[in-house]
C-alpha cells in the first residue's frame, strides 16, 4: 500500500473527526467536517489513497464508529499512529480500516510518500529513502482486512456454515 | 500465579481455567448494552445483509439517551427506528427516554459482579463500579457481538490504582478522576484494566465509585474495576438482582500488576480541567478563574443522585449570577423520582436552574441545551473535547458538581470550599 502523507498531532480525539454536531447527518456530509476544527482544509483536499499520520492516542474518545468511517468516506487508505485510542482500534479493522501502530511517526512529514507492508510491518518513506518500523498487524485483525471489514467476514462465516 | 479480578472474569468468559495478559480469546458475552446512537440505527443495515437477528434478546439491554427526547425530524426517526427494531428483534430490556445508558442498566438490575459485558458507548467502564468486566465497542463490533454472542479480547495488563486516606468537604470522586487524567494522562491507562483500590475506594458509596470507572475512559483504559463487596452486593440486590458468587471474583492475593500507583486523597484539592482536554486538571488554586456562560450539571459522569444533592448543598438558598445559566439534566428518572423526594429538585429550581428531561442532553452536543458560537461552560461531564458540547468555537471547562454550582453563584469558576464555610 502506497499514499501520501496527511501529518497530525497527539490527541486527535473522535469529537474533531466527526463532531457530534453533525453526527445525524448521512455519512457524506458528516465526513465534510472530519478534522475541521484542527485542519479546516483536510475534508476538500484529501485524496484517494492518503494517509493519516497521528501522534499519541488517535482516536481517543467516544465509541462512535463514525471517526473511522468519515476517513474512509474522504479515501483515507490507512491510519499510522505512534498509538490509538482502543475503540478506534478496534473500529477501524471492523470497518476494513487499517490501523498501523508505528513509533517512528516522528520521521515522518506531510506531503511525503509511505509504502506500507501490513503484514510484515515494514513502513518505507519514498520520499527520502528512509526505512521505517511499524508492528504488524495480528492476524486476526488481517482476516478482518482481507475480508474488508467485520461485516463481509461475518458474511463468508455465515454462508459457510449453511 | 494469581489472577487478577478482570483476569478471573476474562477466564471464565473464555472458558479456561486461566488467562494471562496479551493473549488473544474469544469471550461469550453475558450483556450487550446498546444506545440509540450507536444501536438500531447502525446496525440493522448490516443484519438485513447478513439475514440474522440477534443471538439471545434477553442478554441486551436497549436504551433511548443521546437523541431521547428527540429535537427535531431526523432524531425523531433514529427513535422511530429504535423502536421498530426493539419490537422486531423482541428486546424486552428496551428503556425509552428512562435516562443515559450507564445509569440505567445497573439501576434496572442488569449488573452483577463477575458479568462480561459490553456496550456500545466508550463510558461502558461504568460497569466496573458493579465488579462487571465491561467495555466500550463500536457499532460493528457490536453487531459481530449481536449475532454471534461472543467477541475477542486482547487480555489486557491490570494497572493499580490505590487511593488512601479521606477527602476534605467540597472535594468528590470527580476530583479524583480529574487528577488522576492530570497525572497520568490520557493514555496512562494504556488500552489496559485499571483496578481501583485502597480504604478511600471502599469507602465510596456506588454512584461515586461509578463516577471513577466511568473516567476509566479518559484514562484510556479499557475498563476500570474496583472490587465487589457488601457495598456493591447491596446495591445490586436493591436493584433487584442477584449479586451471586461476588467473593469468588475477587483478586488473588499473588495477582501480579503492571504498575501500581498511589494517591493520597487527603491531599486532594477541587480540580478544574481547562479546554480542551480532562487531562488538563489542576487544582482549582492554580486555575485562572475564567468567567462562563453556562453551567451544566448533566451526565452519566455529573448527574447522579448523589451529584445532584452535592450541587444542593451548595446552591440552597442561593441564586445563579444574574446574565447565567445552570441547566440540570438528571442521569435517570429514577434519579429525578428521588431527588423530587428529598427535596433536590426544588432547591435547584429555586437557584434558577433550567432543568432537562433525563438524558444525554447537551454532554456530547448531540441533544438539548447545546452551546452558541464563543460560549463558555463549566460542566460536570466527563470530557471537553473541541466543540463537544455544540459550536465549534465553544468551550468546556470540567469540574465537580460542587465546582460547578458553587460557581452558578458568582458567574466564574469558584472555590466550592468558600461557600461550604459559610
Ligand atoms: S451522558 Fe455524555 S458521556 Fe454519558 S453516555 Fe451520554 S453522551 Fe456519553
Amino acid at each position: 500500500m502506497r499514499g501520501r502523507v496527511w501529518k497530525f498531532g497527539d490527541d486527535i480525539n473522535t469529537d474533531v473527526l466527526a463532531p457530534g454536531i453533525y453526527i445525524k447527518l448521512p455519512l457524506d456530509e458528516l465526513a465534510l467536517h472530519c478534522l475541521e476544527s484542527v485542519e479546516p482544509n483536510f475534508a476538500k483536499q484529501v485524496k484517494e489513497g492518503d494517509i493519516v499520520v497521528g501522534g499519541h492516542n488517535f482516536g481517543m474518545g467516544s465509541s462512535r464508529e463514525q471517526a473511522a468511517q468519515v476517513l474512509m468516506e474522504l479515501g483515507v487508505a490507512a491510519v499510522i499512529a505512534h498509538s490509538f485510542g482502543g475503540i478506534f482500534y478496534r473500529n477501524a479493522f471492523n470497518l476494513g480500516l487499517p490501523a498501523i501502530v508505528s513509533r517512528d511517526v516522528d520521521q515522518i512529514a506531510a506531503d511525503q510518500i509511505l509504502e506500507i507492508d501490513l503484514r510484515s510491518g515494514s513502513l518505507k518513506n519514498k520520499t527520502n529513502g528512509d526505512e521505517l518500523t511499524s508492528e504488524a498487524v495480528p492476524e486476526n485483525l488481517m482476516a478482518l482486512i482481507e475480508a474488508g471489514g467485520l461485516v463481509p467476514f461475518l458474511e463468508n462465516k455465515l454462508t459457510k456454515k449453511s | 500465579m494469581g489472577q487478577t479480578i478482570a483476569e478471573k472474569i476474562i477466564a471464565k468468559a473464555a472458558g479456561r481455567e486461566t488467562v494471562a495478559p496479551g493473549e488473544i480469546v474469544t469471550c461469550a458475552v453475558d450483556l450487550a448494552m446498546i444506545h440509540d446512537s450507536g444501536g438500531p440505527r447502525r446496525v440493522k443495515p448490516a443484519m438485513e445483509k447478513l439475514g440474522v437477528g440477534v443471538w439471545d434478546a434477553s442478554k441486551i439491554v436497549l436504551i433511548s439517551d443521546h437523541f431521547a427526547p428527540c429535537t427535531d425530524a431526523e432524531s425523531a426517526s433514529i427513535l422511530k427506528l429504535t423502536r421498530e427494531w426493539a419490537a422486531e428483534q423482541n428486546i424486552l430490556n428496551f428503556y425509552d427516554q428512562q435516562g443515559i445508558c450507564h445509569v440505567v442498566t445497573p439501576e434496572r438490575g442488569h449488573l452483577r459482579p463477575g458479568m462480561f459485558a459490553v456496550g456500545g458507548d466508550s463510558h461502558s467502564p461504568t460497569g466496573g463500579a458493579f465488579g462487571s468486566y465491561m467495555f466500550g465497542i463500536g457499532a460493528t463490533d457490536m453487531l459481530g457481538v449481536l449475532v454471534t454472542g461472543e467477541t475477542w479480547i486482547k487480555v489486557p495488563h491490570t494497572i493499580r490504582i490505590d487511593w488512601s486516606g479521606k477527602f476534605g468537604v467540597g472535594v468528590a470522586a470527580k476530583d479524583m478522576a480529574l487528577k488522576m487524567c492530570a497525572t497520568l494522562g490520557m493514555d496512562g491507562g494504556g488500552y489496559q484494566s485499571i483496578l481501583y483500590t485502597g480504604d478511600t475506594i471502599e469507602n465510596l458509596e456506588m454512584m461515586e465509585r461509578m463516577t471513577l470507572c466511568n473516567m476509566a475512559a479518559e484514562l484510556g483504559a479499557q475498563a476500570g474495576l474496583i472490587e465487589p463487596d457488601e457495598t456493591t452486593a447491596a446495591y445490586v440486590k436493591a436493584a433487584g438482582a442477584d449479586p451471586g458468587d461476588w467473593q469468588s471474583f475477587l483478586s488473588d492475593p499473588d495477582a501480579s500488576y503492571q504498575t501500581t500507583h498511589k494517591f493520597d486523597a487527603a491531599q486532594l484539592e477541587p480540580q478544574v480541567a481547562v479546554p480542551h482536554s480532562p487531562a488538563n486538571a489542576a487544582d482549582i488554586g492554580d486555575v485562572e478563574k475564567a468567567e462562563i456562560d453556562q453551567f451544566y450539571i448533566g451526565a452519566c459522569t455529573g448527574a447522579k443522585l448523589n451529584d445532584l444533592k452535592m450541587a444542593a448543598s451548595i446552591l440552597k438558598g442561593n441564586k445563579v449570577a444574574p446574565g447565567k445559566r445552570l441547566t440540570i439534566a438528571p442521569a435517570s428518572s429514577r434519579i429525578l423520582i428521588e431527588a423530587t423526594k428529598q427535596g433536590v429538585i426544588e432547591i435547584l429550581l429555586d437557584a434558577g436552574a433550567g432543568l432537562l428531561p433525563p438524558g444525554c442532553g447537551a454532554c456530547a452536543g448531540y441533544g438539548v441545551g447545546v452551546l452558541a458560537e464563543d460560549e463558555i461552560c463549566l460542566a460536570s461531564t466527563a470530557r471537553n473535547f473541541q466543540g463537544r458540547m455544540g459550536a465549534s468555537s465553544s468551550k468546556v471547562y470540567l469540574a465537580s458538581p460542587y465546582t460547578v454550582a458553587a460557581s452558578a453563584i458568582t458567574g466564574r469558576i469558584s472555590d466550592p470550599r468558600e461557600v461550604l464555610a459559610k
